[in-house]
């Protein structure tokens, strides 16, 4: 055989094995992301796969308890309507830092059959600290007037 | 003052355009003055963006709270290091930052390469000046710094601002971000000379010996700035981790991993003239894998702990990195005759083959990372549904890919270039080989079940075993000659070969990474609700909570648990890990307690406390010091590789002499 049949064969059974890894491995271990309102679309496809949903945690509703850490996600529809996910932390670690009221927070887990999320980890970042909406700037300061070279808007402070 | 910065950004912006102008009209219609004042147009571009920058930190450093920038990252208590480092802190400064390290570089390649490269030179500008020109775009008109708070357009301030997020107040978090910038931009060096020989035609490789210094360099800082970002991890965050794929750490692995993967090539182009088309196209792909890493760390378009804030820029990032990668892709094509190679393959068993498996390795893995990181976008595009992918299945794929590409660091350098004869395989490989299996079997009979784990620490101990046996023969022969004894033999016999032995030494440092991870499966967990007085067990190790203290400060509240430590019952002293609670940011941080020793670290964490009760995280790491050392020894190789060798060496492309010249064992 030749060299350059030799290096094909070769390259084809590396690229061929990574391949075959990165696809077997796709099962077990996605996560879908949803949304609340997706999340209570979904049905009973909810309770059987991993899913990750986002939101902020709605103040003074988080609770300790025997180990389990209880909270409301909530999220505003663009229609207005806002969105309550109950989520129940049962995981071994403790909660990150970052996560406290207000902040956006990703959980990741299942929905179970008595309409609770069961995150078996959560993350959190307190984005209303380092970029709040427009309109929650501190104090109700909204950047406004700017130097007079710039005349863009931001979208975030 | 604010009004200055805006100014000094838009003047910069003016003259960035004319520095592209005129490098380009003057190189094509002779007129070296017109690109000599392109050249010019640099250093006043580098000036006008120092002086902006020069405006915000001492907007920042004097806490001028009209300012939305400096009241959202800074606060009048942080200490003025930190105050310094908001620079960075927050997406408009940190893209000033990404636009000062730029210019910060084009001033230093006009200075230093004007004498030189008078061919090349004017299109080098105008390539790095429209980079610039693209950040200046974002600074001036898009994300400005300078912005000022108003109320009904009245400019007014705050009382104080709402200070860096507490848990990034460590050195390491410090250092981190300038550290990865002065990576990720200083690819663009090299990109530019890549380019400019490709449009001139200049004929050599002259882009590779000028740049090859600069891309080390580049890439120590690109992999220093991730392993801080690691080492933060780890100390800081309170789980123990050091790399959990998240997009934001995968961004700044891609360029890394391609820069990798081209260091390695560029050696067959300069010594063989071979790869040159795949040497332009990994240039390229490292600079623009580059621009997409600080694309999405900012674009907000894939959800991260990291991330900055969503913003309106990732538009102007798409529409860059389209028209970069088109541009480049066509003149790539356009001028393939240039790029013909002047050998050719000889043999599956060369150096030149194993060059090529670590290119297709490198690049396997760096696609794969790219894939696993944009499947939540590509879901969402073509199922509806989004999707991601977490460590698991990162894992899956990279640490086969990781432990191939330790074998190959093992027989790679000792592969003859063209081709390798049996007796040279059975020479340099017969006892690492078999110190290898023996390896393997001992770990297997000492009752390890990890399959990658053995094989690891196998290739790890046939690696080693490689490279000493290089430091070893080629000391020898200068030992028999001058009789200066092992140790200065070898510090001689790197000093002549400083490239060759650096990169060996680089080797090790991954070789004891590979060590680290190795231990990985090994990690022991135990967490523990824990009363005063009680203990509680990880591991070997036994913690007692002596006593449960607290206090406070101007900036946080602290609960510190004080734990006597013992082993297997032998006593091993105290530890206090403690727990923080900033009141302006109204967060804790942990302050983890880690007892570091090269066989295994001990890390406790003081997760919350209820009255006379202390949740206690207690991990065993094994071996994870290993790690820290293995990025110092890559960190010291990388040195040695840009130090100059002594004996000046030339590569004569036609003659096979080449080979023997650089101290191969050769048999032909």
């Amino acid at each position: 055989m030749n060299k350059y049949g030799k290096f094909a064969i070769l390259m084809a059974i590396i690229v061929g094995s990574l391949g075959f890894l990165a696809y077997s491995g796709i099962q077990g271990s996605t996560t879908y992301y949803k949304t609340i309102t997706e999340l209570h679309q979904m049905g009973n496809a909810a309770q059987i796969r991993h899913v990750r949903v986002g939101g902020d945690v709605q103040s003074n509703s988080i609770v300790h308890n025997a180990g389990v850490v209880t909270f409301n996600l909530t999220q505003v529809n663009p229609d207005g309507a806002k969105q309550i996910l109950r989520v129940a932390y049962e995981g071994r670690d403790p909660l990150p830092d970052t996560f406290r009221d207000g902040a956006q927070a990703l959980a990741d887990g299942h929905l179970g059959t008595d309409g609770v999320f069961h995150a078996s980890e959560i993350q959190a970042k307190c984005a209303s600290k380092y970029a709040p909406k427009p309109g929650m700037a501190p104090d109700q300061l909204q950047p406004g007037a700017k130097p007079a070279q710039t005349n863009s808007m931001r979208s975030s402070l | 003052m604010e009004n200055l910065g805006a100014l000094a950004l838009l003047l910069a912006f003016c003259i960035c355009l004319y520095a592209i102008v005129a490098s380009v009209v003057g190189r094509v219609r002779h007129k070296p003055f017109l690109a000599l004042s392109g050249e010019r147009a640099v250093l006043a571009v580098w000036f006008l963006i120092t002086s902006a920058a020069g405006i915000l930190i001492y907007s920042l450093m004097t806490g001028d709270m009209r300012m939305a920038y400096v009241a959202s990252h800074t606060n009048r208590a942080m200490p003025l290091f930190y105050k310094f480092s908001a620079w960075w802190g927050g997406q408009e400064g940190s893209l000033l930052f990404w636009s000062w390290i730029l210019s910060t570089y084009g001033a230093v390649v006009v200075i230093t390469g004007r004498g030189k490269h008078r061919v090349l030179m004017p299109w080098v500008v105008s390539i790095l000046s429209t980079v610039q020109l693209f950040f200046l775009i974002l600074n001036a008109f898009v994300v400005s710094p300078f912005q000022v708070l108003a109320l009904d357009k009245v400019v007014t301030s705050v009382p104080d601002g709402m200070g860096l997020n507490p848990l990034l107040q460590y050195w390491a978090m410090v250092i981190h971000p300038p550290m990865l910038y002065l990576g990720y931009v200083g690819f663009a060096v090299p990109f530019a000379f890549a380019m400019a020989s490709l449009i001139s035609k200049a004929p050599g490789d002259s882009w590779i010996h000028t740049t090859r210094r600069w891309t080390i360099v580049t890439w120590l800082f690109q992999g220093t700035g991730i392993m801080l970002g690691s080492a933060w991890a780890y100390h800081v965050l309170g789980w123990g981790g050091y790399w959990m794929w998240d997009p934001v750490e995968n961004a700044s692995l891609l360029p890394w991993l391609a820069a990798t993967a081209f260091l390695h090539s560029v050696m067959m182009q300069e010594k063989k003239g071979m790869m040159k088309v795949w040497n332009m196209v990994l240039i390229g792909a490292t600079f623009f894998l580059c621009i997409y890493g600080t694309f999405l760390t900012r674009s907000g378009i894939i959800s991260s702990v990291h991330a900055f804030a969503e913003s309106p820029i990732g538009k102007y990032f798409v529409g860059f990195l389209a028209l970069g990668i088109a541009a480049t892709l066509w003149l790539i094509l356009d001028r393939l005759d240039y790029l013909k190679s002047e050998a050719e393959l000889e043999s599956v068993v060369s150096r030149e083959s194993s060059f090529l498996f670590n290119n297709l390795i490198l690049l396997a893995s760096c696609f794969a990372v790219l894939w696993g990181t944009m499947f939540p976008v590509l879901s969402e595009k073509f199922s509806t549904e989004k999707i991601s992918l977490d460590a698991i299945w990162f894992n899956r794929l990279m640490v086969p890919i990781g432990l191939f590409l330790l074998f190959l660091t093992g027989v790679g350098p000792l592969f003859a270039w063209r081709r390798t004869s049996m007796e040279s395989l059975r020479k340099n490989f017969q006892w690492p080989g078999v110190g290898m299996l023996v390896v393997v079997a001992a770990l297997y009979a000492g009752g390890m079940r990890y399959p990658y784990s053995i094989i690891s620490l196998g290739l790890c101990f046939f690696v080693t075993a490689t490279i000493v046996m290089e430091f070893f023969r080629g000391s020898k022969a200068i030992n028999e000659k001058t009789k200066v004894g092992v140790i200065p033999a070898m510090i001689e016999l790197t000093h002549r070969n400083t490239r060759r032995y650096g990169g060996y030494l680089v080797h090790m440092g991954i070789v004891l990474m590979f060590i680290g991870w190795s231990g990985h499966p090994f990690n022991q967990t135990a967490v523990g609700e824990v009363n005063r007085g009680d203990s509680m067990k990880v591991g070997a190790y036994t913690l007692k909570v002596v006593d449960l203290t607290q206090g406070e400060t101007a900036d946080y509240q602290w609960d510190t648990a004080i734990l006597d430590v013992s082993k297997n019952g032998k006593p091993l002293g105290t530890l206090e890990p403690t727990r923080r609670f900033y009141k302006i940011a109204q967060q804790g941080t942990a302050e983890v307690a880690l007892r570091t020793r090269l066989n295994e670290d001990l890390y406790i964490n003081f997760a919350a406390r209820n009255g006379d009760k202390a949740t206690l995280q207690a991990y065993v790491f094994p071996l994870v010091t290993w790690i820290w050392v293995g990025v110092v020894v890559l960190i010291f190789g990388t040195f040695v590789c840009l130090v100059p060798s002594k004996v000046a060496r030339s590569y004569p492309r036609t003659e096979v002499v080449g080979i023997a010249k650089t101290n191969v064992p050769v048999k032909v």
